[in-house]
């Protein structure tokens, strides 16, 4: 057969939609991105170099990117245990929680970062408790990872969620009559079921921590070289009019945040696969239903 | 090879199944329990700071920072920026999802893989790519300056930056309904005579009502709280290019609490509302589902 650009089809518009959607991504998107990187290109290679590896810099790198796999980490274990809890048990409220993951999707950032900040804070509701033994919360890069695993919480929980819905219970009767005890079933039978999942949910948690601004600034005390996380290193050379600095920096998350994006693409892939392919041995009892009925 | 011990033997077989595949009483409420403290503390504990704290000076005080000019110059400011770039993301996503659902082509993952870009790109960096195009020192800034426009630090860039951070939630929210759904009722609609218009409308629209309306709900919460890219090109001017957002930073930082909890309240009941809208529609849709599920069944019976 002949390769085609495009299926056959009788349904009007494709032209019409596809050239509006790309039109509106290349005008939005596409040329604003493109134009940061044509905006780097008049720096030198030594320039650019010298910029993005200074002390600074790279400080707030490993703030950043480690504050937030730290998070991501907290998210990914307790995700899994919530997501545990919100499918096989039942407890009063479990609905109002079920809708209440959502919430650091709805809520903005500042107004996320203005209540953990008064709540970490030295003589705030948990920040009180936390100071006479000596830890500080807020204003410390603690309060850095705190903000980060309120702004990641959903991903594990949503990604894993569905898959547990979806799990067989026999696959964990058949372990248990095979004779393995329940936490075998579990290590064993559950967990790499939902690993792919949880992976998704992890980097998407990661990737979203990276690039967090709102909720950070105002718990994180933005000292340079300690608690300066990179996005505020962007504004602070913005408003020093350091144009040249600011894109250096956005040009190194920009291009980590695209690996990023490429290793979610290939997770949900993955898991996609192992989810069509447990779909796929039930397709024949379907079709065996449909044709006696 | 292990031993294999059986220590339930003697219990009831219905029981012992039961037993093999659920955790003990004291392992599910110490689950339970660590769930529900982990929420609790990164969930509740937030939005109830954020109204007590609101009302913590009084009704009076909250009335008084909500209606203040520089308040209200900043909702309507966000109220503008949301009916702005909402309905043009929501175009764009019935758009993008009926080209990528309906159709099959070259190159579709990855325009999928595109659109989903701005989530991936950091709010901040999301401000500084149009502060690069339209700002002073920008491509444009000089021939922007000669002719008198003015957009970054200004009402234009602040709407174009939520365009950019809120552009993927439609579509994104569309594009697997629209495909899941396929391409058969259309074809029917077609082939008994009906005008392109008139399928899309009466077949497409109907069937994907639901999904469209959490995806702008969930972009109209974003846009209305976008924090980071509109505070790059905002230039923070009072009652002038402060959103609701930037107005609570100030607030914040000149240590005037109740006020800035005052506006963050009403966010906070904006996504309260968000989350509510959400558990509607999303049973609102599981209902659509099995109902048409039922119908399926009863033409297989005839």
């Amino acid at each position: 057969m002949q390769p085609q650009l495009k299926q056959k089809s009788i349904l009007p518009g494709f032209g019409l939609a596809l050239g509006f959607t790309i039109l509106y991504l290349s005008l939005l998107v596409l040329l604003p991105l493109s134009a940061t990187f044509l905006k780097a290109s008049s720096l030198s290679w030594q320039q650019f170099w010298h910029i993005a590896s200074s002390h600074r810099a790279v400080a707030s790198y490993k703030l950043s990117y480690g504050a937030s796999a730290i998070a991501a980490t907290i998210n990914l274990f307790f995700g899994l245990i919530v997501a545990w809890v919100l499918v096989r048990y039942r407890f009063p409220g479990k609905r109002l929680f079920d809708s209440l993951v959502d919430l650091p999707f709805a809520l903005p950032t500042a107004v996320a970062g203005i209540a953990l900040t008064t709540i970490y804070a030295p003589n705030g509701w948990i920040g009180r408790f936390l100071t006479p033994l000596g830890i500080q919360s807020a204003y410390s890069r603690l309060g850095v990872v705190i903000a980060l695993t309120f702004t990641g919480l959903p991903f594990v929980v949503r990604t894993v969620q569905p898959v547990l819905e979806d799990l067989d219970k026999e696959m964990e009767e058949a372990a248990a009559s095979l004779g393995a005890n329940r936490w075998q079933t579990i290590r064993k039978v559950l967990l790499p079921a939902v690993m792919p999942a949880a992976l998704t949910g992890f980097s998407m948690a990661f990737a979203r921590a990276v690039g967090e601004y709102g909720s950070v600034v105002f718990i994180s005390g933005n000292m340079p070289m300690r608690t300066e996380i990179t996005p505020l290193l962007i504004i602070t050379k913005l408003e020093q009019y350091d144009y040249a600095g600011a894109t250096a920096i956005a040009v190194v998350m920009l291009i980590s945040s695209f690996v990023f994006l490429l290793t979610i693409n290939l997770l949900q892939a993955w898991s996609g696969g192992r989810l069509k392919r447990a779909h796929g041995s039930e397709l024949p009892e379907i079709a065996h239903a449909e044709a006696a009925s | 090879m292990a031993s294999i011990s059986l220590p339930n033997l003697g219990v009831p077989v219905a029981a012992r199944a039961v037993q093999a595949t659920t955790e003990r009483p004291w392992v599910r409420w110490s689950l339970i329990a660590v769930a529900v403290i982990f929420l609790g503390l990164f969930l509740f504990l937030p939005l109830a700071i954020v109204f007590s704290s609101a009302l913590e000076k009084g009704f009076s005080v909250y009335l008084a920072a909500l209606h203040e000019p520089d308040a209200m110059a900043a909702i309507r400011l966000t109220l503008i920026a949301a009916g702005i770039s909402v309905p043009l993301n929501m175009i764009f996503g019935i758009a993008a999802a009926w080209a990528i659902g309906k159709f099959d082509f070259i190159g579709k993952s990855l325009l999928i893989t595109l659109i989903d870009l701005p989530f991936s790109v950091s709010p901040v960096v999301s401000g500084l790519i149009y502060v690069l195009i339209f700002g002073l020192q920008g491509l444009l800034g000089p021939w922007l300056a000669a002719h008198d426009v003015k957009i970054i630090f200004a009402v234009p860039g602040i709407v174009l930056a939520t365009m950019f951070v809120t552009f993927p939630f439609v579509a994104r929210e569309l594009i697997p309904l629209v495909e899941a759904q396929g391409t058969e009722e259309e074809e029917a609609a077609l082939t008994l005579g009906a005008s392109g218009w008139q399928t899309f409308w009466r077949v497409t629209l109907s069937n994907i009502k639901w999904g469209l309306l959490y995806g702008v709900i969930l972009c109209n919460a974003r846009a209305m709280g976008e924090f980071g890219a509109v505070s790059v090109v905002s230039g923070h001017i009072r009652g002038r290019t402060n959103t609701m957002p930037l107005h609570i930073e100030i607030l914040y930082n000149e240590y005037q609490f109740a006020p800035a909890f005052a506006v963050a309240s009403l966010l906070a009941l904006l996504a309260l509302a968000t989350l509510l809208a959400k558990t509607v529609v999303e049973w609102k849709a599981r209902q659509q589902s099995t109902e048409l599920e039922r119908l399926r069944e009863k033409l297989y019976e005839h």
